[in-house]
């Protein structure tokens, strides 16, 4: 391989200095839509954990409808199901909302059954002592099962946020300006493939810190077992 | 309200587990400061009958009162009433996340509704109890199994219960770990605490025990002072039972 050819097809500066704020302003949508996904996804993912830890049994199958429909359905089809089939039904939404809305969806289907796990594997010694102790249903799951199933999912949810925030750039298919959208627009205006490199980069920039800081979560929250 | 004859009364008490009739109308009652034993072959009932007197099982018929209060009725605070019925498991139970000071100060904040300092003041005293108040910072897996149990008494004794029930509280203990638990149960009967103990440490019943209750096939077989009981003609199911656990 030839380096010079490489650098200039990867790393033009002129075409670091044209395309670079591009670059720059889609890495601010895709946080947005990152911090956005995650901060729903997870926290819709928490409730419907814990909603079904109460066993009733109409909206468990609800919820389990839910989950397993959204696990099973590739991102993309949903993301244009709904933002090219909702209007036909007169309900039109941004293409920034959708793909927060179905990546929230998503996010929240597997983070639910991340956090099922987590409560289930939570010994019933535990439920039993906090309920023999006055603690109600709700205060128990509260202070007792859902600090201790949290932190036991916190290396799958880590990675599974990840792999599910990073399809962000399906919305580039609908038009939301993000980083993939921002850098595929300037390489068909440039043929060059530096914005692409430049959009790659700037997903590690993001993403990076991402894993860092899951395994900086899983540390502090692990506590001495005997 | 004159205080009720009986800390703790069942009467009728019965239990299935599917076709399993696991207590077969069960009566017994516990007088303020009793320390009863109950024993018997696995799957005799006793602990089921002891998770009854919490409701951690929910009895098939019967009542059971506790202080002179309906534990089975429906119109009864059972979250309130839990809190005077005390409870020690087998496998400590200890919330591994909190420190041993918030797994005492847990219900009592809550719960009770207790502030904070209020909350800790209590607790350390019930951790003082067991000898374990130096221990508030530590977290359950730090400490060993004995002072673990020790921490999950104290935390059923803070809430100043009127009964403690204990569940085979030194079966999961090292042999040297056991003799710090049934220490403090020594020093709790002295101090007056009303205690339903379901256990094999037979040495420990012969010695402290004002009453060891044998139960077989879901029923009160023999009942009476661990003297009656060993004073049982041989052959009896009871006095063997107890005999070749002590020795």
């Amino acid at each position: 391989m030839q380096w010079d050819r490489f650098v200039e097809v990867f790393a033009n500066p002129a075409m670091v200095a044209r395309y670079g704020p591009n670059i720059l302003a889609g890495t601010w949508v895709t946080l947005q839509i990152a911090a956005a996904v995650i901060v729903t996804g997870i926290a819709a993912g928490l409730l419907l954990a814990s909603l079904r830890s109460y066993r009733w049994r109409a909206l468990n199958l609800l919820i389990i409808a839910f989950v397993d429909i959204f696990r099973a359905l590739p991102p993309l089809v949903v993301i244009l199901l709904v933002f090219f089939g909702l209007p036909n039904v007169g309900l039109s939404l941004p293409a920034f909302a959708v793909l927060w809305l179905v990546l929230s969806c998503i996010l929240a289907a597997f983070a639910e059954e991340i956090f099922w796990a987590g409560l289930i594997a939570v010994p019933k010694g535990q439920w039993e002592a906090a309920r023999s102790t006055g603690l109600g249903f709700g205060r128990t799951l509260l202070y007792v099962v859902l600090p201790q199933a949290i932190r036991m999912t916190v290396p799958p949810l880590t990675n599974r946020t990840i792999a599910i925030t990073k399809n962000s750039a399906l919305g580039t298919v609908i038009g939301v300006p993000e980083i993939l959208n921002q850098a595929s627009t300037a390489q068909s205006f440039s043929g060059s493939g530096t914005p692409l490199f430049l959009g790659a980069l700037a997903y590690l920039v993001i993403f990076i810190p991402f894993v860092l800081l899951g395994r900086a979560v899983e540390k502090r929250f692990q506590w001495k077992r005997h | 309200m004159p205080a009720a004859a009986h800390i703790l009364e069942a009467r009728g008490l019965r239990k299935s587990f599917g076709a399993n009739e696991v207590l077969k109308s069960i009566d017994l009652s516990l007088a303020p400061g009793e320390l009863v034993f109950l024993i018997g072959p696995s799957g005799s009932g006793k602990s089921t009958l002891l998770r009854c007197c919490n409701r951690l099982e929910e009895p098939d018929a019967g009542s059971i009162q506790v202080d002179g209060e309906d534990l089975l009725s429906p119109r009864t605070d059972l979250n309130r009433l839990r809190q005077r019925v005390g409870m020690v498991f087998q496998q400590f139970n200890l919330y591994p996340h909190l420190r041993v000071i918030s797994n005492v100060t847990l219900a009592l904040r809550k719960v009770r509704g207790l502030p904070r300092a209020e909350a800790e003041r209590i607790a350390l005293g019930a951790l003082e109890r067991v000898g374990l108040a130096h221990k508030a910072r530590a977290y359950p897996g730090e400490l060993s199994g004995g002072q673990q149990q020790r921490v999950a008494i104290a935390r059923a004794l803070a809430l100043e219960p009127k009964i403690m029930l204990f569940d085979e509280p030194t079966s999961a203990l090292d042999p040297e770990l056991v003799s710090e638990v049934l220490q403090v149960m020594r020093d709790l009967k002295k101090s007056g605490v009303t205690m339903l103990v379901v256990s094999h440490e037979m040495r420990f019943a012969r010695d402290a025990a004002d009453r060891i209750v044998f139960m077989e096939h879901g029923r009160i077989a023999l009942q009476g002072t661990p003297a009656e009981i060993l004073a049982a003609p041989p052959g009896s199911r009871a006095r063997d039972f107890m005999t070749d656990a002590l020795h």
